[in-house]
This record gives C-alpha cells, sequence and structure tokens, in this order.
C-alpha cells in the first residue's frame, strides 16, 4: 500500500481570531503523521506554532484590514515530507533581512520567523504580482 | 483574555484562564502587565499553569511587562509552566531572562 497523502487547504479572513483553529488543524495533522520517527507531541506543538507565526505574519502584513481579504494556508504531506504554503497579497517583506533574535538583549518583535526557521527544515518566501508565498518544509 | 488577579503574600498574583496564548489575546495581557506595574511596586507573579500553547507574540507580551517591571525596580515572575510552552522559553533563551518558579510557593519563598 502507498503512503498516504494528505492534503488540507483553508482560507480564512485576515483576523487573528482564526489562528487557533489554523493552529489546531496542525496539531491534528501530526497525529496523522503515520511514518514521523521523533516526538510527536513536540511536533504536534511545532506544527501548530508554525502555522500560527505564518498565518498570523500573513494577517499582519495583509493589504488592508478589509474583511475581503484572506490568507489561504495550504498543508500537504506526502511520504517523509510536509509542505506548508502561506499566501497574502500584502506588500511582503525580505526573509534573508529578517535578523536573528539577540539572546542577550532580546526585542519583543522577530520571534516569529526565528520559530520557524529554528523548528522546520526549509523556508522560502517569494513575492509575486498575484501574492506572497511563505513556503515551509518539514522532513518527517 | 480571561484571567484572574489576586494579592496574596504582598504580591500580585495574575493567573492566565486560557489555554492558549497568541496574536489575537496577546495584546490583551501586555496592557494588563504594564496596568499592573503602574498600579505599584509589588513583584507580580504570573500563573500558566492553564496554557499550554504560547507563540512568539505572548512570550513579547511577557518580555514587555519583564521590561517594565525592571525599569520601575520591580520584578515579574513566571510560575507554573507546563513543559512544552517551557520549551519556548529555551529555545528563545527566554529561560534566562525570566526569574522561573515551579510553584507559587516557591516564587513568594523567594521574595521573603
Amino acid at each position: 500500500m502507498s503512503p498516504a497523502i494528505i492534503q488540507v487547504d483553508v482560507i480564512i479572513p485576515t483576523q487573528t481570531r482564526y489562528l487557533d483553529l489554523i493552529g489546531s488543524i496542525g496539531e491534528h495533522i501530526a497525529k496523522e503523521v503515520d511514518s514521523y520517527a521523533g516526538d510527536r507531541e513536540a511536533l504536534a506543538y511545532h506544527l501548530n506554532l508554525v502555522l500560527t507565526e505564518a498565518t498570523a505574519n500573513a494577517i499582519k502584513h495583509a493589504h488592508d484590514k478589509e474583511a475581503k481579504d484572506t490568507v489561504r494556508i495550504c498543508i500537504h504531506i506526502e511520504e517523509k515530507q510536509l509542505t506548508i504554503k502561506v499566501y497574502d497579497h500584502g506588500q511582503g517583506f525580505d526573509l534573508e533581512a529578517v535578523a536573528k533574535p539577540d539572546f542577550d538583549h532580546p526585542k519583543e518583535n522577530g520571534m516569529g520567523l526565528f520559530f520557524i526557521k529554528t523548528l522546520m527544515d526549509s523556508v522560502t518566501y517569494t513575492q509575486q504580482a498575484d501574492g506572497n508565498v511563505l513556503e515551509i518544509i518539514k522532513y518527517l | 483574555m480571561n484571567f484572574k488577579l489576586e494579592k496574596r503574600n504582598d504580591c500580585q498574583v495574575l493567573t492566565i484562564q486560557e489555554e492558549r496564548i497568541d496574536a489575537h489575546n496577546s495584546a490583551d495581557l501586555k496592557a494588563e502587565l504594564l496596568q499592573l506595574v503602574e498600579q505599584g511596586d509589588e513583584p507580580i507573579i504570573v500563573q500558566l499553569e492553564q496554557v499550554r500553547f504560547i507563540d512568539s507574540s505572548g512570550l513579547g507580551a511577557l518580555l514587555s511587562g519583564h521590561k517594565q517591571a525592571l525599569a520601575k525596580s520591580g520584578k515579574l515572575l513566571l510560575v507554573n509552566i507546563q513543559q512544552p510552552v517551557l520549551s519556548m522559553f529555551e529555545i528563545t533563551r527566554l529561560n534566562r531572562v525570566f526569574e522561573i518558579y515551579t510553584t507559587i510557593n516557591e516564587a513568594f519563598a523567594a521574595q521573603s
């Protein structure tokens, strides 16, 4: 039997009240990844966190706060790889320009992308005319 | 954000009554901590027993409270942190910044 493919596609308004929903989906998905040999409870928290941070980031950078603006989150699991794509229509940002936190002089902001980069295996951000996509990969 | 505030042993004890602190409610936490710092000079103890998830904005709100308290020669202590949440402090090295106690009684004892 070939490994199961799971794909979850969610579109939410750019409102932080939906972060809990998105994070919870990540937690549930962690329990469905049969092939994962690591700490599944930790994976559940990490997926919750990464989805929460990536979505909050997209909401923060949203073009306007009108209710019609949306964030699309796509989660795809195939064999040994989990891919998260978060699409936004905001002005975008430079992923490489986001500094690593200064642990001796911690700041209130900037820890979100640090969590994503630290807990996942690959992070890219691509700006396109019709929107931006943050792509996050975790090898299982 | 739901929380309970009480005065015990000359400390302001803020018990967070949420399972989750994220960008949706962290601004409330930040504002409440700022108000507590401005109200008086007693140590502030934040009880996190019920919190099973915290994100970067939640950590940022606590860090803001810590810095505000220090600026007024006060202090902010954290108690009863669940292990998965504590891991987030460890990844960001914030466990070296905050005074963290396993139980509230240990936090009280450290003040006397």
